[in-house]
């Protein structure tokens, strides 16, 4: 997960959740997001836009940014279960 | 087991709750008020001979030999016609009803063929059971007078033939096209001794006719005249089976009628509590598949996909699936490989593929077709609501003052219940379409739609944003409901977001291109016209707003207080037979069954102890999610039950660039499907008719499925799934399909009470079925929602990134029709196709003459995913400025054209919105022949080749 090609994607993703978490109530906005992702993405997933953010996170809107630099760290075990 | 007979109480049932006592040939009997003699008499054990009158149509009075004798009244009054009083005295058997009816009789016979030995009816004809009852024998006015013998058959239809020579002219057909079916294609041509059964216009033969082959006339014919080709061919059943339809979410109950292991004829069955007796021409005919030509019986490999198949044993196919599943684990990791569960495929099997992935693959990669369907629906409702389906029953329909269809096209989707729709429709129910296309229902016989919304494709949650403004800003809030049901403070937020001038239909409107006057029309009309439910289909998933518009939907629903009782709701129409229970038994990555997450720990935890492994906690890929980690390098296998990717995800180019990027696809299907041109082990699976199991359709209802013959390809489907994950060194010891239904109930709470003991005791039941409901829950969220408040969220319309503009001006939406069924893998193999033989494109006139296109002419359209070449059929059904295709035929691959633009909640694609330009062409494109020219090659079977 971690062409050009699946980032640019998993960014548009990221964003259209942004879009819709935005004017819900409650406020927590980042939050929001967040928990989406964390509950939604699988783990390559995660960490492909969390590394992208690193590089600068071009394209990853506002409270986009500050929602995936706060998710749940991601591990692929090579072997065994993470459970 | 010998047939199962149903009951012909000769009228339909009285609803009324008020009771009439009555005495019929010294028998005290007690009935509903309004229902008739002749059903009163049978409710008794008495049967009144009959020709004319049968429980599925109203009664019409005209065979003259249901007569019958009413003590204080003169005359002989027909008793199918005449309710019942109390106090009644009737005697059904005297003097000179013996003569009447034998008279009666005697007309009927003297014109009719004497051929009963050689007669496909024979031993299941009403004239010839009426002969016998009445005591008829001889015919005084001999044979030879004028007679019908020599009219000719119309044998036009594929299915069925039409006799008019042994055709009595009782109008059941004529009744049951009207009444059931709601067609109205066939009448009475003619009058008196002319009078003959007409399909439509004089000019008209069935297949020409507006018959759309549901079968109703032919279920109630009472003679050989509408008969089946089938049964024709092979005679009487002797056995038959009830089972469940494996078409489209209805979920119809049918006789599997059998001579042997031999199917005769598939019947809808009257006490099928989702169809009532009724069928559509998928069902009922197109069973055929299940003997084509080209279903493969034999497992077969290959080392890569640019070889011809070799047909092996099962051991060693079900070993080469585990041996590269494990060596794909060894050398990329433990989440390199995945499976995708099938809709068509029962409960059982699609919770075994889950099962297997979880627990034998160790990962949570595992998902399901309805991710390109109605997974908007799981999540929008649960947000809402707090359960993952529909509100309703289909019964609920019959209780409906107003009905709004936004997204669906029940005629040709859902036929069955589009059929119990129309019949509330023409009893007055009034109606509301929302759909870009004027699809039948807006305007058929005897309805027409109050309101049809021809709304620009991408702009449902807009419209319904200003319903919704309509329905706050004019005071039509239902606050008694609100303020009891809702969470307050949720709809005051919603409330003042609705009422925002941008949500106005005065803004929307122009955007959408819909009328304000309309929108508020509509939107009055449903909020005060009594029980309003709101039925959706695939127009409302497949955008990239798919969740956004199911909670649109919902929030409709709530500020108008149309749910938690009978004739309301929200009623999600599921594509395929089993979407539902797919998405109930755990398909989704992040879920496990009953929609628990996996990460809670608890639910977790009480998995690995009844599987004895430890599962992961974290989601695994959905769908799109695989396809991109495939061509990233980082998912290299994949196994598939009963769903044709290739053909059915969107943007066919990137999913056949995934499959080629895998080094290990097992497809397990009935057929080499377009999935299979890229796959490197294939499994045959067996079809519904060869398994037990059950199937949930899209009233939560679980109906079972049941084996009526040996799988020719040697192992059910669950059978295969099993052997898979014991050579990946994971048992799971059942030895019926009962038995992983014991342990879905021990794990579920939505399904405890539900056993196949149930099943067959009951018929069917609608989840939750438990200590709480026993029989199940026909209607949801009564008193409450199982959330506990209802949610309202905010449903801001967010146009969809996929633009037209100069290159790309037009705006292309997909569906189905009425005679196919999605990738038509089935009824592209049956003969459905006289009615659907190549998928074209709807344009209208306008956008056609400008690109001087005609009908009937090649066309190209092209989009930024890729092009493709069909024929175009000029119409004004679509609006200016949208075209529209089917996706029934791999031929045609209008997947090629859709964007892999998707939900922004659940990645549902979004095929209902491409920009693409259409051009005059000359045949099919470069494209399509490659395609087709790989899909030959790559289907070669190397044991014909050497035949060959």
């Amino acid at each position: 997960m971690s062409s050009d090609h699946s980032v640019d994607k998993l960014v548009m993703m990221a964003n259209q959740m942004g879009r819709f978490f935005t004017p819900q109530r409650g406020g927590d906005t980042v939050g929001a997001i967040t928990n989406h992702i964390n509950r939604f993405w699988e783990p390559r997933m995660r960490i492909a836009i969390a590394a992208h953010l690193a590089k600068g996170g071009a394209g990853l809107d506002g409270p986009v940014r500050e929602a995936v630099g706060r998710l749940k760290e991601a591990k692929v075990p090579e072997k065994g279960l993470s459970a | 087991m010998s047939l199962v007979h149903e009951i012909d109480y000769g009228t339909p049932v009285s609803k009324s709750a008020e009771t009439v006592k009555l005495t019929i040939d010294g028998n005290q009997v007690t009935v509903p008020a309004g229902t008739s003699i002749m059903r009163a008499a049978m409710d008794a054990g008495i049967q009144v001979p009959k020709l004319c009158a049968t429980d599925s149509v109203d009664a019409f009075g005209s065979c003259r030999l249901c007569l019958v004798e009413i003590a204080g009244r003169a005359g002989t009054p027909a008793s199918c016609t005449t309710p019942v009083a109390p106090g009644m005295v009737v005697s059904t058997q005297t003097e000179r009803l013996k003569q009447v009816r034998k008279g009666v009789m005697e007309l009927y016979i003297s014109d009719h063929p004497l051929d009963c030995l050689t007669c496909a009816a024979n031993g299941d004809c009403e004239l010839q059971d009426m002969a016998g009852a009445v005591g008829l024998r001889d015919v005084r006015y001999g044979y030879a007078g004028e007679n019908h013998l020599k009219l000719e058959k119309d044998e036009s239809n594929p299915y069925f033939t039409f006799d008019a020579s042994k055709c009595i002219v009782c109008s059941r057909c004529v009744r049951a096209c009207e009444e059931v079916q709601g067609t109205f294609a066939l009448t009475i041509q003619g009058r008196g001794f002319d009078s003959k059964v007409s399909a439509g216009m004089l000019s008209d033969d069935f297949l020409s006719s507006e018959c759309v082959s549901c079968g109703a006339c032919v279920q109630a014919c009472p003679t050989a005249t509408l008969s089946e080709k089938s049964l024709i061919e092979i005679g009487q059943p002797e056995h038959s089976v009830v089972t469940t339809c494996a078409y489209c979410g209805v979920g119809c109950s049918f006789k599997a009628e059998m001579r042997g292991e031999e199917l005769v004829r598939m019947v809808p069955y009257k006490d099928g509590k989702a169809n009532r007796g009724h069928s559509c021409v998928k069902g009922r005919f197109a069973w055929g598949y299940a003997n084509h030509k080209e279903r493969v019986l034999n497992p077969m490999i290959r080392e890569s996909i640019d070889q011809p198949w070799r047909e092996v044993s099962w051991d060693e196919a079900i070993g080469r699936v585990a041996s590269e599943f494990k060596r794909l684990q060894e050398k990329h990791g433990r989440l390199a490989i995945g499976g995708i569960t099938s809709s068509r495929c029962t409960n059982e099997e699609t919770y075994l593929v889950q099962k297997l992935v979880r627990g034998g693959f160790g990962n949570n990669n595992v998902d399901t077709c309805a991710r390109v369907c109605h997974s908007p629906t799981g999540y929008g409702l649960s947000t809402a609501f707090g359960t993952s389906a529909g509100t309703q029953d289909f019964d609920s329909v019959e209780h409906s003052d107003v009905i709004l269809i936004i997204g669906a096209n029940p005629t040709d989707a859902h036929p069955v219940f589009a059929s119990r729709m129309k019949k509330r429709l023409r009893a007055g129910a009034k109606l509301i379409v929302v759909d870009p296309r004027r699809t039948d229902i807006v305007r058929m016989p005897h309805i027409e739609a109050q309101y049809h919304l021809p709304l620009r494709p991408g702009t449902n949650a807009a419209i319904l944003n200003a319903l919704a403004h309509t329905i706050v800003t004019e005071g039509l809030v239902n606050e008694a409901f609100v303020r009891e049901y809702c969470d307050r403070d949720a709809f005051e937020h919603w409330a003042a977001f609705v009422s925002e001038p941008q949500n106005s239909p005065e803004t929307v409107g122009v955007m959408a291109g819909v009328s304000p006057e309309d929108i508020r029309g509509a939107a009055r009309l449903y909020a005060t016209g009594g029980n309003g439910a709101i039925y959706y289909g695939l127009g409302v998933t497949e955008h990239s707003q798919g969740t956004t518009t199911v909670m649109a939907i919902a929030n409709l629903a709530m500020v108008t207080g149309n749910l938690g009782k009978q004739g309301v709701g929200v009623n999600p129409l599921r594509g395929q037979n089993n979407v539902q229970g797919a998405c109930d038994m755990g398909s989704f990555p992040h879920e496990l069954t009953g929609y628990r997450h996996i990460s809670d720990d608890a639910t977790r935890t009480m998995f690995e102890k009844l599987w004895g492994r430890p599962l992961d906690h974290e989601p695994g890929l959905r769908i799109p999610n695989m396809f991109d980690a495939a061509i990233d390098g980082v998912f290299k296998g994949l196994y598939v039950q009963g769903e044709d990717i290739l053909q059915s995800d969107p943007n066919t180019v990137h999913v056949v660039k995934a499959l080629q990027a895998m080094e290990c696809v097992v497809v397990q299907d009935l057929f080499l499907n377009e999935t299979a041109n890229y796959a490197h082990v294939f499994l045959p699976g067996s079809t519904f008719l060869e398994k037990d199991g059950t199937f949930t359709n899209a009233e939560r209802r679980i109906n079972r499925v049941r084996k009526v013959m040996t799988p020719k390809n040697g192992m059910g489907d669950w059978e295969i799934t099993l052997a898979i994950a014991k050579a990946m060194g994971f048992e799971m010891p059942y030895s019926h399909p009962s038995e992983i239904m014991d342990e879905i109930a021990a794990l579920t709470p939505t399904f405890a009470g539900v056993s196949y003991d149930l099943l067959d005791k009951v018929g069917s039941v609608q989840w939750p079925c438990n200590e709480k409901a026993p029989l199940g829950t026909p209607v949801m969220h009564i008193g409450g929602f199982v959330r506990g408040k209802g949610n309202f969220m905010i449903t801001e319309y967010v146009p969809t990134d996929e633009r037209t503009g100069s290159r790309f001006p037009l705006l292309l939406t997909t569906g189905r029709i009425l005679s196919q069924y999605n990738v038509g893998a089935q009824t592209r193999r049956t003969d459905n196709v006289v009615w659907h033989g190549e998928d074209v494109l709807e344009i209208h006139p306008q956008d056609a003459e400008l690109r001087g296109v005609r009908d009937g002419d090649w066309v190209k359209v092209d989009s930024r995913a890729g092009g493709t070449a069909l024929r175009a059929q000029i119409t004004d059904r679509v609006a200016p400025g949208v075209v529209y295709t089917t996706f029934h035929h791999p031929d045609t691959q209008a997947n090629v054209i859709t964007t892999d633009f998707s939900d922004w909640a659940t990645n549902c694609p979004e095929y209902k919105v491409t920009a693409v330009q259409v051009t005059p062409s000359n045949g099919p494109s470069e494209w399509q022949r490659e395609y087709n020219a790989q899909a030959e090659h790559s289907r070669r079977i190397a044991a014909k080749i050497a035949a060959e």
